[in-house]
């Protein structure tokens, strides 16, 4: 009893009213997901690399344009200025010789330069078996680098690639590792796996020679708040905030909550805040509390469809499924319109977009002829039966507890019921849906989910035939739909090579058209990252794709 | 009594033996493996690779030899690697059973305190009209869901009042004790009110039968005074019952208090238990259970002690 009167008296003691959360030299921004570990080529998360890219930095980037532009580099590697060139290997095969100048005024944030030591540590850690890496296939692909001087490098590639001049944050691939911090620990790692666990940036993150963005972190409190104080030693612009302080609060009302009360500032828009009806919700309640912006993003929503379901293996059923959902009513009531209906999974603003592929509006008489063409034909209840008297009924599947997805799965079941198709709902949990039904194809019907791309990259993962997963390659790749196309794959191997853009554009355009007309998958959107920003904060502009907002974190300040 | 206790603490070890395998087994049952998280937004993921990663993660071994590692592993004091946390499992645990420790502790006692008063008022006129506006607070507090308590708390006292953050453990730069106090007082302040519900029912049942008792028209006929009578007689017998449901509770706190943790931001046992069972980091989410799992059954053998305690007839062999 004692104690609890003493705890009672100080709690008394403290001060009643709660200060706003910090003054305007510090943002506290809200995360509702955590990192698991902070290395950068280990455990690849979208939380992870928001959090890293305030403190490091990559050879390139792409930026709020979508346009490609040096980070670290002082000029961005191309064939037309010569820093890029085709050469023939030693064993006569054609390969690449990238030339990368490093900025020479950048340091890591104890003050040692950032050189081209550190680009050769990065890549012979990623070739070694024994680190880890998750992301190390672009790194596999430098057969040999030069050092040409302190800041300047060539990076030898095994084969001209299309990307070869792409080293951004995604995966962390084109962020160096300090090799004055990490090279000790890598020499003393006991075996495989052993740098993992020894690795500086998990055992002692706040160490300041880890960082060498504008921000370094000072403060790391697993699952529950990161801080980051400016890097001293960055060269351009300083940084607006004495703190950025990243606060964990997974409960999303929780979230709004603490948005409302000033304990956060603002939160992230890149998958993991708020999503976007609970941001929509929140201006209806108080639009002029906050600014809202939403981010047309790479992020794709889909319904894959299992082609060894005999229903679905006709092109004309899969054509009336898509014709009879009302797609763009669908974005404007569940979301105001803020995402954009989607004719494939390439998104309007990459630059690789193709206005020529085939259209499907909303048209239920279009939708109920192709089925009746298909031999399917409306029952007394309804539903269309063939002349077999099967019923047309197939198994639609999604997260379940994501309740965007259940409420999206009841607006297509009910559309398709008015064409006669029954949409029975069988959700499961995410851990089993990506874990076991996706990855092992065992779904019957049809899978809604999305997934997210790099603005330059192929459709290799998703589409590619050698990207089917089987028991053979461990299930690894993303095409789940088990889409097999000889042109498809001709394309995405030209599109990974050719070094001419102008040359890739035609591969691009015809992908997208097989896809749109094969339609292995139902596309209905893009999502829109949904950032709830505070109205004094200036210089904040969020990118929609996987550089994210944080990676021009020293343009952020409070208006005076 | 000191062979019973080490009757106990056999039996303890025996269950949490039982209980790793039990929870190592459940855990490795559930579909996935940690690697389809790690890998889902690598691009270009090779089947080597993949094979690769499971060698140093363990994850090619059968289930029943990785088991049996760790328990080698665990027996000599390594309760391994959180691969969730990138940090050795007893430098995630011991922060957030401190984390626990503050909360349950506070809110234990608080609810407890307040139960007893209540329950204590309540049983004395049974029916009238403190009892009636008691039962209903208990009532409440039994019926009233934590997510939806904590959230009109921060909304009252975070968000219109501004008197006590919304979440976190502690400004930044630490604070001061008074600060984590302040940090504390709205999950401890939920925690303590739905659990405070259920404790007071118990005590105003226990105290109602137990002034009934003989012993009790006894002492009144002998001169005792009301409030010796209560505090002194009839409290004292209805606790014996109580006790057993609070020393459970206890345990159950410990690990189950998730949803207060979640919407307050506080890093604690149970949100580190399920995080890590989501995220498939067997050895925290399997430390985390068995640490649970102990605490439960020391909480019953100190129920089973404060019988003794309480109770003189009751002894312990």
């Amino acid at each position: 009893m004692r104690t609890l009167g003493a705890l009672l008296a100080l709690l008394l003691a403290a001060p009643l009213a709660t200060a706003p959360a910090l003054a305007r030299d510090d943002l506290v921004i809200g995360i509702a997901q955590f990192p698991s570990s902070l290395h950068p080529d280990i455990d690849p998360e979208v939380v992870k690399q928001y959090a890293l890219d305030f403190g490091l930095r990559s050879l390139t980037v792409w930026n709020q344009d979508w346009k490609q532009a040096c980070s670290i580099c002082t000029e961005l590697p191309t064939i037309e200025n010569g820093l890029a060139k085709t050469e023939t290997r030693a064993d006569g095969k054609p390969g690449m010789a990238v030339t990368f100048k490093l900025r020479p005024d950048l340091k890591w944030a104890d003050g040692v330069p950032v050189t081209v030591n550190d680009l050769v540590f990065t890549w012979q850690l990623a070739r070694d078996p024994a680190s880890g890496f998750s992301a190390a296939h672009d790194w596999q692909e430098v057969t040999a680098i030069d050092s040409v001087d302190e800041h300047t490098a060539v990076l030898h590639l095994s084969s001209p690639r299309a990307n070869y001049n792409d080293w951004g944050s995604d995966s962390g691939k084109g962020m160096l590792l300090p090799e004055h911090v990490e090279s000790p620990v890598h020499e003393h790692a006991d075996g495989p796996g052993d740098y993992i666990k020894q690795t500086t940036y998990n055992r002692a993150p706040t160490t300041p020679g880890l960082w060498d963005g504008p921000y370094r972190m000072t403060d790391y409190r697993s699952g529950a708040q990161i801080v980051f104080e400016p890097n001293p030693y960055w060269p351009g612009t300083k940084p607006g905030f004495k703190h950025i302080v990243l606060k964990l609060i997974d409960n999303t009302a929780a979230l709004q909550a603490n948005l409302l009360s000033g304990d956060i500032d603002m939160v992230a828009g890149e998958g993991v805040g708020l999503t976007i009806d609970q941001a929509l919700e929140l201006r209806r309640q108080h639009p002029d509390r906050f600014t809202y912006i939403f981010k047309p993003s790479l992020t794709y929503e889909h319904v894959d469809l299992q082609k060894d379901n005999p229903i679905l293996a006709d092109l004309r059923v899969r054509q009336a499924l898509l014709l009879a959902i009302d797609r763009q009513t669908l974005v404007q009531k569940l979301f105001e319109g803020q995402q954009p209906v989607a004719a494939t999974w390439v998104n309007p603003l990459r630059p690789v977009y193709s206005k020529d592929v085939p259209a499907y509006g909303y048209d239920p008489a279009r939708a109920r002829q192709l089925l009746a063409d298909a031999g399917w034909k409306p029952g007394a209840d309804g539903i269309c039966r063939n002349e077999h008297g099967d019923r047309l009924s197939i198994e639609i599947g999604t997260t379940a507890g994501n309740r965007l997805r259940e409420l999206q799965e009841q607006v297509l079941q009910s559309q398709w019921k008015t064409v006669c198709v029954e949409a029975t709902i069988r959700n499961e949990p995410a851990r089993t849906l990506f874990g076991e039904t996706l990855k092992q194809r065992k779904y019957t019907g049809m899978e809604m989910y999305a997934w997210s791309s790099a603005v330059a990259e192929s459709p290799r993962r998703t589409l590619a035939t050698d990207q089917i997963p089987t028991p053979q390659n461990n299930f690894g790749g993303a095409n789940y739909i088990a889409f097999s196309d000889p042109a498809m794959d001709r394309d995405i191997d030209y599109v990974e090579t050719e070094l001419d853009p102008e040359k890739r554009q035609p591969a691009w355009a015809e992908m997208q058209r097989i896809y749109a007309e094969k339609l292995p998958v139902l596309p209905l959107f893009f999502r829109a990252e949904p950032h709830v920003i505070p109205k004094w904060l200036r210089g904040y502009a969020p990118t929609g794709h996987a550089d994210m907002s944080p990676l021009w974190a020293e343009n952020w300040s409070a208006a005076p | 009594m000191a062979g019973f206790i080490l009757r106990r603490i056999v039996q303890t070890a025996c269950v949490l033996l039982v209980m790793s395998f039990v929870i190592y087994g459940l855990i490795g049952l559930m579909p996935g493996d940690p690697l389809d998280a790690m890998l889902a937004s690598v691009p270009n993921v090779t089947p080597d690779v993949i094979e690769h990663l499971k060698q140093i993660y363990g994850l090619d071994q059968p289930l029943l030899l990785r088991y049996w590692h760790w328990l080698l592993a665990a027996l000599s004091g390594d309760l391994g690697y959180s691969r969730t946390h990138s940090q050795p499992v007893l430098v995630v645990l011991l922060p957030a059973l401190l984390q626990s420790c503050k909360l349950m502790l506070a809110s234990f006692c608080v609810s407890v305190v307040l139960s007893v008063t209540l329950g204590v008022l309540a049983a004395r006129r049974p029916g009238g009209r403190l009892d009636a506006a008691i039962s209903l607070f208990a009532f409440a507090g039994l019926s009233v869901p934590v997510f939806w308590l904590a959230l009109v708390l921060i909304l009252l006292f975070a968000v219109q009042l501004h008197w006590l953050p919304a979440s976190g453990m502690s400004s930044l730069g630490g604070g001061g004790p008074g600060d984590q106090l302040r940090h504390l007082a709205l999950p401890v302040a939920t925690l303590a009110l739905v659990t405070a519900g259920g404790f007071t029912r118990y005590v105003r049942a226990a105290m109602i039968e137990t002034m009934r008792m003989d012993f009790i028209r006894t002492a009144r006929a002998k001169g005792a005074g009301e409030a010796r009578i209560v505090l002194r007689h009839a409290l004292r017998n209805a606790l014996i019952p109580v006790v057993t449901v609070m020393a459970l509770s206890f345990g159950t706190l410990f690990s189950g208090a998730l949803v207060t943790e979640t919407m307050f931001a506080q890093y604690g046992m149970g949100k580190m238990i399920y995080d890590a069972i989501l995220g498939n980091d067997y050895n925290l989410a399997l430390a985390g259970l068995l640490f649970a799992t102990l605490i439960t059954l020391l909480s019953n053998l100190g129920a089973d002690l404060a019988y003794a305690r309480l109770d003189p007839r009751i002894t312990l062999q």
